[in-house]
């Protein structure tokens, strides 16, 4: 009986002071991570999956084409349709587009412009090639097709 | 005395502070989309008019021929190939051949990877064979260097490190990665 009397007498309480402090950390955390997007996409994303996936290595030399079957089919219609910043554009616009990309650099990285090409699966090698003939005429050579890991099971 | 004193000091009730916290972190957690900068790159050639129109005949033997038709089926070396997992060991065994097979290149700085497209084929099709040829030559640089192919990938995306580049210069020194994209018809 003595036993369990001893017993009774100590705290059972977790002490939940610090817990405050690791939600803060953990808010912290994805506060610092968090990037608001600044476009709204509008066009369908499901990328392709590869497994030889590589890094870019400087964030600010990248401009993203977004390449895909409309959202809002209603209005667009169901072709699929390059975006570039909030805008449909068309093939031959590309190349305006890309020097309008290369004035927001310094003049030495210019020439180092990547072109991150976020392309639905269910897109046709002809748009594509379209909008690369466009790249080589505007002079961005650095391109990237933007893909997923693939996840193997 | 004693009891108006301890009245005095009054404490603010703490113990919503983690509810709160929690609200902001789960708002936080909803709206993060973690960008991912990943992919397959690409060095596209110079723009049509500033290349000199040269006919470069490249032997028959030196190129790796890859076409894809509008249905996603591969003619790979003008046979059809359905099992698409084949072509990274065929492509391998093309650059490494160093002329013994009579059919594959002469040597790994002559070897041509052909990859043509139609405009009908789909661009998932387009990735998976990209990605099986980009693949191929990762898994050669890899060998020589004598590390895996992830890490391989890892130390050629960061090349500011002289430690890197010197691994890199010294694997992919005579295999060039030659992947050229024809236009698609």
């Amino acid at each position: 009986m003595s036993k369990f009397k001893k017993k009774s007498n100590t705290s059972q309480e977790i002490p939940t002071s610090a817990l405050p402090d690791i939600i803060f950390m953990l808010l912290f955390f994805f506060m610092v991570t968090t990037v608001l997007r600044e476009t709204t996409i509008n066009v369908k994303q499901h990328v392709p999956e590869a497994t030889e996936l590589r890094k870019l290595q400087r964030k600010s030399l990248v401009s993203y084409l977004y390449i895909g079957e409309p959202k809002n089919t209603v209005l667009y219609g169901d072709e699929p349709k390059i975006q570039a910043n909030d805008v449909f554009i068309e093939p031959k616009d590309v190349v305006l587009w890309v020097s309008k990309e290369k004035d927001k650099l310094t003049e030495a990285e210019r020439d180092q412009i990547t072109i991150a090409l976020k392309a639905d699966e269910d897109v046709k090698m002809g748009l594509i090639s379209d909008v690369q003939l466009q790249l080589r005429e505007a002079n961005a050579r650095k391109l990237m097709y933007t893909v997923r890991q693939k996840t193997d099971l | 005395m004693a009891r108006s004193k301890k009245r005095g000091a009054a404490e603010i009730n703490s113990s919503s502070m983690a509810d709160i916290a929690f609200l902001l972190l789960i708002f936080f957690l909803v709206t993060t989309t973690i960008a991912n900068d990943k992919g397959l790159t690409l060095q596209l050639p110079p723009k049509p008019d500033d290349i000199e129109q040269v006919d470069i005949k490249i032997p028959e033997r030196n190129i790796f021929k890859i076409l894809i038709n509008s249905s996603d089926k591969l003619l790979v070396e003008n046979e059809p190939l359905t099992d698409m997992h084949e072509l990274r060991e065929m492509i391998k065994k093309h650059v490494l051949n160093n002329g013994r097979d009579p059919d594959l290149s002469d040597s790994p700085d002559k070897a041509v990877v052909s990859l043509k497209a139609n405009r009908g084929t789909s661009y998932d099709m387009f990735i998976a064979v990209y990605n099986e040829a980009q693949g191929a030559y990762y898994d050669i640089y890899a060998e020589r260097a004598g590390v895996t192919n992830k890490k391989w990938r890892e130390i050629s995306n960061d090349l500011s490190n002289p430690d890197n580049k010197v691994i890199y210069d010294k694997a992919r020194e005579g295999i060039p990665m030659a992947i050229s994209i024809a236009e698609p018809n």
